[in-house]
């Protein structure tokens, strides 16, 4: 995805990243980048938490507008509002992904 | 505040991620300045849930991803700003989609963003936002070569001066 933001960008459109990975976004190079240290599927926030989004939504459009250089990064500074083990599980899909699956099965093989 | 960026994933995915350094080919930063005021400027959306609207687009190909694992659809979709959560389905094997069904502003906040336009904090929003699947094959090529430049031709036709990405 950090690629696929400086491919815009290069071809002329502006960009911001909202990422719970800001630090590999910043080894690919992002132009402009937001830290949020929320679980994976979660970028603007909690389900229902409109607060929360129009935060982290208005400091990307912040970003976005007021950053100087390409590398800039800002991160949000809010914590996650549910336990870590919980929120750790709960983002993951119910069944692997193929390529889990796959890397699992590999492990298990004699 | 320093985002952790490891927080949430697995201990053994992480090198998956980290100290790979630069995309090859993408080694030099890249820039356009943003010229206006947000005021002034209209802004789209990008999510790589893999969001679709049921009635009217396919699914994302979930079905070849079973048999090939490394591969990922790199086609996109077009979402209206009018989509509700109602007319949104998720096709992602690599994420629970229980929140994001729910709501889908969480990936995709184009409500938010149509309010902040009529604020007027924003001069006005895509009425058609982008809806990527996040998981790809490594070399990007089809993103490259296909996907990248049909969405910045979208964007273009779109009017967006900005465009805001959420991985998930």
């Amino acid at each position: 995805m950090p690629v696929l933001a400086r491919w815009i960008e290069a071809a002329g459109i502006p960009t911001v990243i909202v990422t719970m990975m800001p630090s590999v976004a910043e080894e690919r190079l992002a132009p402009r980048i937001v830290g949020v240290e929320f679980p994976f599927g979660h970028p603007f926030g909690m389900p229902g938490d409109g607060a929360l989004q129009r935060r982290t939504l208005e400091l990307a459009l912040h970003v976005l507008a007021g950053a100087a250089r390409a590398g800039t990064r800002v991160d949000l500074d809010v914590d996650w509002p549910v336990p870590l083990r919980e929120a750790y599980r709960s983002w993951q899909p119910k069944v692997p992904s193929p390529i889990v699956r796959r890397m699992l099965e590999a492990r298990q093989a004699p | 505040m320093l985002v952790d960026s490891f927080k949430f994933l697995p201990r053994s995915f992480r090198p998956l991620y980290e100290g790979r350094g630069a995309f090859p080919g993408e080694e030099k930063a890249v820039w356009k300045p943003f010229e206006k005021r947000l005021a002034e400027s209209r802004i789209a959306l990008l999510t790589s849930a893999g969001l679709y609207v049921k009635s009217t687009q396919p699914s994302f190909d979930l079905e070849y991803e079973q048999t090939h694992p490394d591969w990922g659809d790199p086609t996109w979709r077009a979402i209206p700003a009018s989509a509700t959560a109602a007319d949104i389905a998720v096709a992602h094997l690599h994420i629970n989609d229980g929140d994001l069904l729910a709501d889908p502003e969480i990936a995709l906040p184009m409500r938010l963003l149509g309010r902040l336009a009529s604020e007027g904090e924003i001069g006005g929003a895509a009425t058609e936002h982008v809806s990527v699947m996040g998981f790809q094959e490594r070399t990007l090529r089809e993103w490259q070569s296909k996907t990248a430049p049909e969405v910045v031709a979208h964007l273009r036709d779109q009017g967006a001066d900005g465009l805001i990405l959420a991985p998930v």
